[in-house]
């Protein structure tokens, strides 16, 4: 019996080794998360707008390319990927919303007017409700959403300038 | 030319190593106590090599040498003398280089101090210490050179990052360091343990020194880096399960139960063949933090400069340890002779409860961590796993863990009295009882906090009536209760202090996650807040230069009760190499709590003129939080004194005369 016993550590160590392996093999990038939202209608969304407007809905998705973009006041990596957010809206190829995520609403005003506001609506998630329901674990989270209602690509964290790339081809592919 | 001789250093220090593995091994098989020498001489040798390396090093980040990559990529010329030091260990090729030093200077004490270590077992762990110093030492060479020359030289360095320039993070590796690899001895002593297949009292007794003088580095070490993600960060919180601190924690853990079993195999001869273990599995938990951390496999906010060539070198190493370590074990330890039995109520069973609760807490940290890596290679998809898991897995392991830590040490060997002990322990149940109730009735915050508390009060009552016990305090004239006091062997007085404290962190811990009050607001010039009976004005944001930054500093006047108390200065820093802003809390302590205030971003009003200008402010106020880094001060003191214990200076008695020892030493 303690024969067999003393072996545990050791085989326990072995099935580690064998996943850590794997984890240094390969394509493996820790940081990259693959949504299971991807392919799949958007959730529900039902928000108050950020001005007093329209609310924030998935009908606003319908039948264009459209962008959800969750931003806080408070994230600065939301400040780096700024300019290109401002870039997209520029295009005008697809519609940018904004999700306001555990933020401030007067934070969040005075924040788009010192940097500019390339929303064209913005939904106040000010308990992050929206944001369990989109499986947001970070601020910032950029959703792409075909004509059809469906995510097709998600991007975690500031986006780069590869992600500006892949966004901007993926928005050509969707709107034809 | 001083580069190139550190380089040269280093590789003569590999072999060094390579000789120190080898010769005594054959030395202590034939006897030959020549050979044993000779092994003291290559550690001491690879010791004075690796710290020729070192000080080269240190001197080409002092001197500002940018044809050297490593100083090019991590320092500048106009970053402060502290932190050019610092910067040496604040890289990933620097900071092995410390890591093999203070290794080689672990195996050199050995070899130095170690006169009334048995000449065989000496020679062993030399050896086995040999092995892990030219692993790692291959290691440095081949993949992660510290004094590879670039060419052009840049005409300034990159810098190194702002957040990291700072005084408690200057110094929390090099004690990490010393604790992680303090523990690479325990894990000679284990092999070579086995090797010799003899566990004994005089064993446990050399060995626990080593684990001790550890054990206080890392836990100074993890302090450090939990009060300066405390005080830097400025999110408030000391502690965030990340896997890198989690990766500190676990040899922690495993390392308190190692110095807690060492203590039955010591005085009652059992538990040898798990003491044996935990010494082995703690250093191992240690080297896989360092492949944690610089391989890349998992994110976290530590993580160096990842390269898998690296992650593959060290998990060979890894693999080799552990093999070879736990292979070992596996054949060798059926044979090891167990020892004195006991009862399940006794001073052994309190320390078995001791380390099997350790040894859970520190599976479920091990799971916690390592469970995204896993689901992720089983193809189950891709998870983080959060604060609220070792919320409701590790706390819940805490609680026994701390009741039964009052009881145990009043308990006998071998045959404890529980109903005895229990009371003996009424005075401290009457006190326990009453802070229980005194927290119910105060408490404003969640339930938790009478849990803790309750817990925290009857572990330092604990603790104290076993000292008092001891001493007969109450019995008889207190000058002959001090004078026991007096007498009391040295590690007894250590085992109080240290209980006592974690009682204090207990508290600490306990108040500052019940009874933390937040505050973020926008202040404007002349603005008044409240928090916690503190009214805190903002008086002026001022630019204020720095050495290598430009502050943005905000005066805060703080009354209470309508008397001005303090003035405190928390600060923005922007840095310019490498540009990045970091933030300065400033704290003021009573020592019963703290407040803590955190400068924020400029605010602008709105277009339209609503909002208004000011400067986003976050005031917290963290009662008790002061006792987490009190008490582990507290606590390495305890292990200090234990330190200096008498049975430690004058070595194991021993029955058979002692072996001369050949002079040529």
């Amino acid at each position: 019996m303690i024969r067999v016993v003393t072996y545990l550590p050791l085989a326990v160590a072995a099935i580690l080794a064998v996943v850590f392996f794997w984890a240094l093999s390969g394509e493996r990038d820790p940081s990259r998360i693959p949504s299971p939202f991807i392919d799949k209608p958007a959730p529900v969304l039902d928000l108050a707008a950020l001005d007093g407007g329209p609310r924030l809905t998935r009908a606003g998705f319908a039948g264009r390319v459209s962008i959800l973009n969750v931003f806080a006041s408070w994230c600065l990596p939301c400040l780096v990927e700024h300019p290109y957010l401002m870039a997209l809206a520029k295009d005008g190829k697809a519609q940018i919303f904004g999700l306001n995520y555990k933020d401030k609403p007067d934070d969040a005003k005075a924040w788009l007017a010192k940097h500019g506001n390339p929303y064209a609506r913005i939904g106040v998630d000010r308990q992050g409700r929206a944001g369990i329901e989109w499986g947001v674990y970070g601020v910032p989270e950029t959703f792409l959403i075909g004509p059809d209602g469906r995510i097709r690509y998600k991007v975690v964290g500031p986006i780069t300038n590869d992600h500006l790339k892949e966004l901007r081809r993926m928005i050509a592919d969707l709107a034809k | 030319m001083i580069v190139e001789a550190g380089h040269f250093a280093l590789i003569l220090a590999f072999v060094f190593a390579s000789i120190q593995i080898m010769v005594p091994l054959i030395g202590a098989r034939r006897n030959d106590s020549v050979l044993m020498d000779a092994g003291r001489m290559a550690a001491i040798g690879q010791f004075a090599f690796i710290l020729a390396a070192f000080l080269s090093l240190m001197h080409a980040f002092i001197v500002s040498d940018f044809s050297v990559s490593a100083v090019a990529a991590n320092s500048h010329s106009a970053k402060p003398l502290l932190y050019k030091i610092s910067g040496v260990w604040g890289n990933h090729e620097g900071s092995m280089v410390l890591w093999v030093l203070i290794l080689a200077l672990f195996g050199g004490a050995v070899a130095g101090l170690g006169n009334n270590l048995p000449p065989t077992l000496r020679a062993r762990v030399l050896s086995v210490q040999g092995m892990i110093g030219a692993g790692f030492l291959a290691f440095i060479l081949l993949t992660s050179n510290p004094f590879f020359r670039v060419h052009p030289a840049p005409a300034d360095g990159s810098g190194l990052n702002p957040i990291l320039q700072d005084p408690g993070l200057a110094f929390h590796p090099p004690f990490l360091y010393l604790g992680y690899v303090g523990f690479s001895i325990a894990f000679s002593f284990a092999i070579a343990a086995l090797i010799e297949g003899r566990v004994d009292a005089a064993w446990a007794r050399w060995v626990r020194p080593w684990t001790l003088a550890a054990w206080c580095a890392l836990t100074l070490g993890i302090a450090l880096g939990s009060w300066w993600a405390y005080y830097e960060l400025g999110w408030g919180g000391f502690w965030f399960w990340d896997p890198v601190e989690n990766a500190s924690f676990m040899p922690w853990l495993a390392g308190t139960a190692l110095l807690h079993s060492a203590i039955v195999v010591e005085k009652r001869g059992a538990l040898k063949s798990w003491t044996i273990l935990l010494a082995i599995l703690t250093f191992l938990l240690s080297l896989m933090g360092t492949f944690l951390v610089r391989s890349g496999v998992l994110t976290s906010v530590h993580a160096f400069a990842n390269d898998p060539e690296r992650g593959l070198f060290i998990l060979g190493l890894l693999l080799i340890a552990t093999v070879g370590g736990l292979g070992l074990y596996a054949i060798r330890a059926p044979a090891l002779k167990t020892g004195g039995l006991f009862a399940p109520i006794s001073r052994e069973g309190a320390l078995v409860l001791n380390n099997l609760l350790l040894g859970t807490a520190c599976a479920t940290v091990l799971i916690g961590t390592l469970y995204p890596l896993v689901l992720d290679a089983l193809g189950g998809g891709k998870v983080s796993v959060g604060v609220p898991y070792f919320t409701l897995t590790f706390v819940p392991l805490m609680v026994p863990l701390l009741i039964a830590l009052g009881i145990g040490p009043l308990l006998a060997w071998k045959r404890g009295d529980l109903p005895g002990v229990l009371s003996r322990l009424r005075a401290a149940a009457i006190v326990t009882g009453i802070a229980c109730l005194a927290t119910i009735l105060l408490n404003d915050g969640p339930a938790f906090a009478v849990l803790g508390v309750t817990l925290a009060v009857w572990l330092i009552m604990g603790a104290l009536t076993e000292l008092a016990e001891r001493v007969r305090l109450f019995r008889g004239p207190l000058s002959a209760s001090l004078s026991r006091l007096a007498h009391l062997p040295r590690a007894a007085i250590a085992m109080t202090i240290a209980h006592t404290a974690m009682g204090i962190v207990v508290l600490g811990i306990t108040g500052s996650a019940a009874w933390q009050t937040e505050r973020i607001l926008i202040m404007s010039q002349g603005d008044t807040t409240e928090v916690a009976g503190y009214a805190l004005t903002l008086e002026k944001v001022a630019r204020v230069p720095g050495p290598n930054y430009t502050a943005e500093r905000a005066t805060l006047r703080v009354a209470a009760g309508g008397r001005p108390i303090a003035t405190l200065y928390p600060e923005k820093r922007r840095f310019t190499n490498p540009p990045q802003v970091t933030t300065e809390a400033a704290i003021r302590t009573t020592l019963l709590a703290d407040l803590y205030a955190v400068l924020g971003d400029r605010q602008e009003p709105a277009a339209g003129g609503q909002g208004k200008m000011g400067w986003a402010v976050r005031i917290y106020h963290n009662p008790l939080v002061p006792w987490i880094w009190i008490g582990a001060v507290i606590m390495v003191l305890g292990g200090l004194v234990s330190l200096t214990d008498r049975r430690h200076r004058v070595g194991a008695p021993s029955r058979a005369p002692v072996p001369r020892r050949p002079r040529t030493a």
